[in-house]
């Protein structure tokens, strides 16, 4: 008889039970806490904080054991609570000329003041399995030196000196909020590169990607990457100044681009722009290059139809919850649409087969 | 759940959602731009109907969620079970008695009355996207009331099949002025949008955008003259309850490809049921 859809109530409270079995896994293996998740599993959790726009370690370990490690389920838990907490206030721009940089590397100069840190990259690393680690975990210490004493300056600001670089020019208008107002097209630069940090590493970095191999061609150089931890200063209005409220540590990346000048400007080199939440440089460099892409417009380029040029493309269709939501729904049940679809189908058939017939006949 | 404000949401975003239902019910059929929430159920499964449910909703609604018609669906008992926990509210299947109704892809069979208030879950609020896939550009078609692209197309399927090929989804027109897509409804019910006694909004959360119908609105399906607009559903009758009138899925039921069809509105066709109605494949 037609029970089809009937129980559906008691078939998902199952599900969510043996869902939480699963993701326990064999309980005679011991269970992950949230602090191995959060300093062993460092980078998955940089990349919950920054697509999840919410800078808090623990918490997005905890998304990612409550996710069974799947990073966009992790992410889509931040973002549902990150977007219930009240809001207090705004901190000032973080500057990050004062960062404490545990990796700093110019692709543009050999040596620069503030000097060329690698920091704990993978980079030269030789990517063979290491079964040393399947057995024990211990690591020899570090060796380790006092850091320099001082800022580190930016390279851009070096070439800015000549005039090489375009300006970026001070510009205190208050950003849009992405997560308060609609995304709306056109959208300005600062609205773009808030969508692009909290875009899908995947997406940003096939974008990026592409305008590598000639789709939106700006050829970029890594001016400077910079990973380390800055100060977050917020203005308390009972004080009337502002005071240090604790530290996140951010990525930035700053390529330094060709352009051949245009009817209103001189050659000179432009820039992309990416600065990410956490160590996640993969994604800070795709973004500086997509940012770069984008702004075709205001540097009086050609539009090439790049998919890494086209804003609407790229913000309506970055959001990694938007789309796994939109995607996955279609495994929702369709059957009313597709049975309108099934008799429109029959009917055209019919009328088809019925002329056919006619025509065979004459 | 105590945690969280009545209907999860805090006060201050449903009243930028109330803005918005407002605007839409003032210029029926526009699609208003609102900086809608994640919700903890993932974008595509209903989060702009349950933000707009959240909005209106208040201690003394009675709440019915279908979907496909039919309440006892995973994704309607899931978001129904949502506003138990959040809101506490009253729920029921019966379409009488409920004041707040969320749906995804059905208008019920029973007429809805003045008073209650029927919201549609939505994906793709722009009835022109997939003419023209730009944001910027359907805004202005809609500002300059350029429709011609629309017209074009379903001229185009009737030069090729015969008939306007849209099944579901079927545009209509709302006090001469906007186009607007019903939301996936299959157009058996687009009759129904028409001069309803009952409020209607529209939430799509993805896609940022409220629109809405006030009581006793125009809304006319896009068709010709000589191809005037037709609604319509499986040609049989319901194997429980016996109605004609009624939109029909269609189940399989044997290896052999054996099929019955059955009310899509579960809430009608028990109704019809316990009344003594029986269709030809009852029990």
């Amino acid at each position: 008889m037609y029970v089809a859809v009937k129980g559906g109530e008691r078939a998902i409270e199952n599900a969510h039970a043996w869902l939480a079995e699963e993701r326990r896994g064999d309980s005679d293996v011991a269970e992950l806490s949230i602090a191995q998740i959060r300093e062993q599993l460092s980078l998955a959790v940089n990349r919950v904080m920054a697509e999840g726009s919410l800078y808090d370690p623990d918490l997005a370990a905890l998304a990612i054991k409550q996710a069974r490690g799947d990073l966009i389920e992790a992410i889509f838990l931040i973002r549902a609570y990150r977007t219930t907490l009240p809001r207090f206030g705004v901190s000032e721009p973080v500057d990050t000329g004062v960062m404490a940089c545990d990796r700093r590397i110019s692709a543009t100069f050999k040596d620069l003041p503030g000097g060329q840190v690698l920091g704990p990259t993978f980079d030269y690393t030789h990517r063979l399995l290491d079964f040393k680690l399947a057995a024990d975990g211990d690591v020899p210490e570090a060796p380790a030196r006092a850091a320099e004493p001082g800022d580190v300056p930016h390279v851009t600001e070096f070439l800015n000196r000549e005039g090489l670089i375009e300006e970026a020019p001070h510009d205190d208008t208050p950003p849009p909020d992405l997560t308060r107002e609609p995304l709306e097209m056109p959208a300005d630069r600062a609205l773009r590169l808030q969508a692009l940090t909290r875009a899908d590493e995947g997406f940003t970095l096939g974008l990026a990607y592409s305008t590598q191999r000639g789709y939106g061609r700006n050829h970029a150089f890594v001016g400077e990457l910079r990973i380390g931890s800055v100060p977050v200063e917020m203005e308390i209005p009972e004080l009337g100044f502002a005071i240090e409220i604790g530290e996140v540590t951010l990525t930035e990346c700053e390529t330094v681009n060709q352009f051949t000048g245009s009817k209103t400007e001189p050659p000179q080199f432009t820039r992309g722009y990416g600065l990410v939440f956490g160590q996640t440089e993969r994604k800070a460099i795709s973004m500086a290059l997509v940012d770069r892409a984008l702004r075709w417009e205001e540097l009086g380029e050609d539009f090439e139809g790049a998919p890494a040029q086209d804003a609407e493309f790229v913000l309506y269709h970055a959001d990694n919850i938007q789309a796994t939501g939109f995607l996955e729904h279609i495994k929702l049940p369709h059957y009313v649409d597709f049975q309108s679809e099934l008799e429109l189908v029959r009917k055209l058939r019919r009328e088809a087969g019925a002329a056919q017939t006619q025509e065979a006949a004459e | 759940m105590n945690a969280y404000n009545f209907a999860y949401l805090d006060e201050q975003t449903k009243r930028m959602i109330r803005r918005a239902i407002l605007k839409g019910l003032a210029i029926p059929g526009y699609q208003v731009p609102f900086a809608s929430r994640e919700m903890p159920m993932p974008y595509g499964w209903g989060t702009g109907g349950v933000q707009v449910s959240a909005a209106v909703l208040t201690p003394e609604d009675t709440f019915k969620v279908i979907d496909q018609g039919a309440d006892d669906t995973t994704n309607a008992v899931s978001i129904r079970t949502f506003f138990e926990r959040t809101a506490g509210v009253e729920t029921t299947t019966a379409t009488a008695d409920a004041s707040v109704i969320q749906t995804r892809h059905r208008i019920p069979e029973e007429p809805l009355a003045e008073g209650q208030i029927l919201v549609y879950q939505v994906p793709i609020p722009e009835p022109l996207r997939f003419l023209e896939p730009r944001e910027s550009e359907t805004r202005k078609m809609h500002s300059l009331e350029e429709y011609g692209l629309m017209h074009v197309k379903l001229y185009e399927d009737i030069s090729r099949h015969g008939h306007i090929a849209t099944s579901y989804a079927y545009p209509v027109k709302v006090e001469g002025r906007y186009v607007m897509d019903p939301s996936p409804i299959p157009k058996f019910d687009n009759p129904k949008l028409g001069d309803m006694a009952a409020i209607q909004l529209f939430g799509a959360g993805r896609e940022q955008r409220i629109y809405a119908l006030p009581p006793y609105t125009q809304v006319i399906s896009l068709d010709f003259e000589d191809h005037p607009f037709e609604a319509s559903k499986a040609d049989h009758c319901c194997g429980l309850c016996g109605t004609t009138n009624s939109y029909l899925d269609e189940v399989i039921i044997d290896d052999a490809g054996g099929r019955m069809f059955v009310c899509s509105d579960t809430d009608y066709c028990e109704a019809r049921q316990a009344a003594g109605h029986k269709g030809k494949d009852a029990a």
